[in-house]
């Protein structure tokens, strides 16, 4: 039985390889498109009840309900220094999950899925491996139009200075 | 290949069996020891189990457990059968420990995926050396039983050789597993894999057990059935059929040709009672076999084992019902309507979401006994090393909690126990200076105390020091010259502060200053807390107050500007709606309020968490009384909004490892789809304290 189950996740995970494989969902903040691999967004839902937690860094909305399930909810505008925007009905909650992190990005609104090929995708200027503070991973090329490509991983990692004074 | 290995669902019975069996074997050891002498059920009992081993372990092709057994097995028979008359116990012991040891090592190894490539050979060389000295000892001649020892496997039967001689004869079999046991098929092989080493040609049915998918269901429904060659004698057959392991009942008749078998055979699938009358001696046969269902505490028959996973699933389900039960009952669009049927059928409905809830509750829940019985090696161990002498007194072994909370106090149980008996408890020429009885006593006790479960862990040893508590601190820094005005239970509880170890010297046991630390942590992890009580010169009694379970709470919500609280009702004393003028302020300005002649400070959550609206006004809103572990505080809140049962679910991950926040618990979902957070109020009343000492002239 158990050996069944993994095999079939094995399958659909390579299915997913093949169909997602530098699929990206992009969406707004100010005048900029970002993108963000499709693979971690697991869905996309309109703004809802927040409920604040205390003692969290800035960017760090609250929790919210997911059918049951809670999630944290991240302000990317906040993540990213922006001023803070009031919610409106454009607002979206894009769910990324991540290792077994499941959290909630706030943006001003989804655009679109787009394919970015490999190619396509020029390295940031000054990418700097070792800074953890740079979310974007690389510039993609859609016509005419650039994409920012977001790094997930940095974007959910703890990695702001003041979050770790505040704990000492 | 581990890989591969991984989800096997053999493997997977394997580690389950073996381990429960190993398990079974120390806790029967550790006992007979006590006793100073190997009673023949304990022999006969390692003898089985270490035989199973042997056998389970060559089939899955992990060889370096199998020898370790076979050894253990071969120093087993020899005093089952010679019965030696001197055994040096304690040595003995130790070496079955330390087989144990190894094999749960490789166990380990196996589970996580790693190739079990642990090296048997010192341990085996001791083995033999054991018994080679036990043979020695007992002048009994090496030439009869240690020649043919690594050569060929021997049973009971090898001690009378002259059976063998026999000619062969033909004996017919039918063999009934444990209805309960599983994977006949795998077992219906491993007889067979055994059977191979002492019959000299067999046949079964069904014939190909590991390939043939509807093999269980016929091993099941007829039984396995074998026809064997062998120039044993039947009794042997039937001893030999006895150690091995799940076999409920066996039939065995000897059959003198090989056609008649095969009528026989074909009569006994279609109906099994023509075999009864066959039986060479029913009443021999059948009341060993008996006895040996009650020895191997195989009765179980009406018992499922389920995944955890499952289980937790299933609780994650009821707990979502409570919610949405509590959603429908108080949905706000029924405000204000007369409703008596549906008042009705509510009732009904929150009556059997109850009941599942604990039932689900009940099913989780597993009595403390096997971790308990867990300690008694440790204290073994230790006393021997050390020299002392330490007994182990276990009461309320059959006190339940809920199985996580369970894995969880592991650990930190063995932490304490080990202090306990490394540095609590006197060497006996100490104790007996200082008047107290040679032997050092732990007891571990486990009672139940309302929703929670106290274990207490006690010695009669020489007990917390004060001075050398408060001297290691102020080395420490971590407490300043007021110190002196510490209460004794203050001063305990540094002990739990990280890197606080008041033992200078590391023994191999304890004393490494991590440890205490993380006991507390793990505690509190489950929501649970530790008290410390110590007389010096007397002895230390620790208790940990364990929840019953953790997953679901009566709760008081309560409000604070637009955000929602939940208290554990357990700790509200009272709540009442204060006069402004009964307030009153210290020099820091800290609100404190007088009730019934005792001070007790405010806390105002919405200044404590910056919760930017609500009541400023102290008579706008409601204070609550709570109690915690060490003190009581008054909260200031708006309004309590009422009382629910709520499911405690924990903080994303995210936010756990972002940071601790002092004084949540976690959160839970109200019937209107709002989060509330739910409140520690030992978190919210102790901790932060020490450091600002505000409250310390309370």
């Amino acid at each position: 039985m158990v050996e069944e189950f993994d095999e079939f996740d094995e399958l659909e995970l390579e299915e997913d390889d093949e169909t997602e494989e530098g699929k990206y969902l992009t969406f707004t903040l100010d005048n900029e498109a970002y993108g963000l691999e499709i693979t971690y967004v697991t869905e996309i839902i309109g703004i809802q009840k927040i409920t604040e937690v205390p003692e969290l860094p800035e960017y760090v909305k609250g929790i919210m309900s997911l059918r049951g399930q809670i999630i944290p909810v991240v302000d990317v505008r906040l993540r990213f220094g922006k001023p803070h925007r009031d919610y409106d009905e454009r607002t979206c909650v894009i769910v990324v999950e991540l290792a077994d992190i499941t959290v909630g990005l706030i943006v001003d609104g989804v655009a679109e899925v787009v394919a970015i090929p490999a190619e396509e995708i020029v390295p940031h200027p000054d990418l700097d491996e070792t800074d953890s503070r740079q979310f974007v991973r690389g510039i993609g090329k859609v016509g005419p139009a650039v994409k920012l490509i977001l790094d997930c991983q940095k974007l959910l990692e703890d990695n702001t200075e003041e979050s770790y004074n505040q704990e000492a | 290949m581990s890989e591969q290995y991984m989800n096997d669902p053999m493997q997977e019975v394997f580690i389950f069996e073996t381990s429960q069996q190993l398990e079974q074997m120390e806790q029967s050891v550790i006992k007979t020891e006590a006793l100073g002498s190997y009673p023949s059920e304990t022999i006969n009992e390692v003898f089985r189990i270490m035989h199973t081993i042997k056998s389970s372990a060559a089939m899955m092709l992990i060889n370096n457990m199998s020898v370790v057994a076979h050894t253990t097995e071969d120093m087993f028979y020899f005093i089952r059968e010679e019965k030696p008359q001197y055994i040096d116990v304690s040595t003995l012991s130790d070496l079955v420990f330390e087989g144990i040891d190894f094999m749960k090592l490789e166990l380990d190894k196996i589970k996580n995926g790693y190739e079990a490539d642990g090296n048997p050979e010192i341990l085996i060389t001791k083995i033999k050396e054991h018994l080679k000295i036990l043979k020695e000892n007992n002048n009994l001649t090496d030439s009869q039983v240690v020649n043919n020892e690594p050569v060929k496997e021997k049973y009971y039967i090898s001690s009378n050789k002259a059976a063998k001689i026999s000619e062969p004869k033909t004996y017919q079999t039918i063999l009934h597993f444990a209805e309960d046991c599983g994977m006949e098929n795998i077992r219906a092989f491993t007889v067979v894999h055994n059977l191979k080493e002492i019959t000299d040609a067999f046949k079964c049915i069904p014939e190909d057990v590991i390939n043939d998918p509807d093999c269980v269901e016929i091993i099941k429904r007829d039984g396995f059935m074998l026809q064997l060659k062998t120039s044993e004698t039947q009794a042997k057959l039937e001893a030999f059929f006895r150690t091995m392991a799940f076999i409920d009942q066996f039939e065995i008749t000897e059959i003198n040709e090989l056609q008649e078998i095969r009528e026989e055979l074909n009569i006994l699938v279609d109906d099994e009672e023509i075999m009864i009358p066959q039986l060479k001696n029913p009443a021999l046969e059948m009341a060993p076999v008996k006895e040996t269902l009650v020895a191997n505490g195989n009765q179980s028959q009406s018992m499922i084992s389920v995944s955890v996973e499952k289980l937790d699933k299933l609780m994650n389900l009821v707990g979502e019902m409570v919610i949405s039960e509590a959603m429908v009952t108080q949905n706000p669009d029924l405000k204000g309507l007369v409703l008596d049927n549906f008042s009705k059928s509510a009732r009904q409905l929150k009556k059997i979401t109850n009941e599942l809830q604990d039932m689900v509750m009940s099913i989780r829940m597993v009595p403390l006994g096997p971790t308990f019985f867990k300690m008694n090696r440790i204290v073994r161990d230790i006393s021997k090393k050390l020299g002392k002498e330490i007994n182990l007194k276990i009461l309320g072994e059959e006190t339940e909690v809920d199985k996580n909370i369970i894995e969880q106090i592991g650990d930190p149980l063995m932490h304490i126990v080990r202090n306990s008996a490394d540095h609590g408890i006197e060497t006996s020429e100490t104790r007996i200076l200082q008047d107290k009885p040679r032997a050092g006593t732990i007891t571990l006790e486990a009672k139940n105390a309302g929703g929670e479960v106290l274990i207490i862990i006690r010695d009669d040893g020489k007990g917390l020091s004060r001075e050398g508590i408060l001297e290691k601190a102020r080395e420490n820094g971590v407490v300043g010259p007021e110190a002196v005005n510490m209460t004794d239970t203050e001063v305990f509880n540094l002990i739990f502060l990280p890197g606080f170890s008041t033992k200078e010297a590391v023994t191999e046991f304890s004393g490494r200053g991590v440890g205490m630390d993380v006991v507390a942590k793990n505690i509190e992890a489950v929501g649970g807390n530790i008290l410390v009580e110590s007389v010096e010169g007397q002895g230390t009694t620790i208790t940990l107050k364990i929840p019953l379970t953790l997953a679901i709470i009566e709760g008081m919500n309560i409000r604070v500007g637009e955000s929602c609280y939940t208290l554990p009702i357990m700790s509200i004393k009272e709540s009442f709606i204060p006069k402004a003028q009964e307030v009153f302020r210290d020099t820091e300005e800290n609100e404190m309020i007088m009730i019934r002649g005792q001070c007790y400070p405010i806390m105002r959550l919405k200044d404590h968490y910056q919760v930017k609206t609500g009541a400023t006004q102290i008579e706008d809103g409601i204070l609550i009384m709570l109690e915690g572990e060490t003190k009581s505080t008054c909260l200031f809140a708006d309004e309590l909004l009422g009382e629910q049962q709520v499911v405690v679910k924990t903080l994303p991950k995210y936010i756990q490892r972002m940071k601790k926040i002092e004084g949540l618990a976690g959160c839970t979902l109200l019937g209107d789809g709002n989060i509330s957070l739910i409140l520690d109020v030992n978190g919210l009343t102790a901790p932060k304290r020490l450091k600002t000492n505000n409250y310390q002239s309370l």
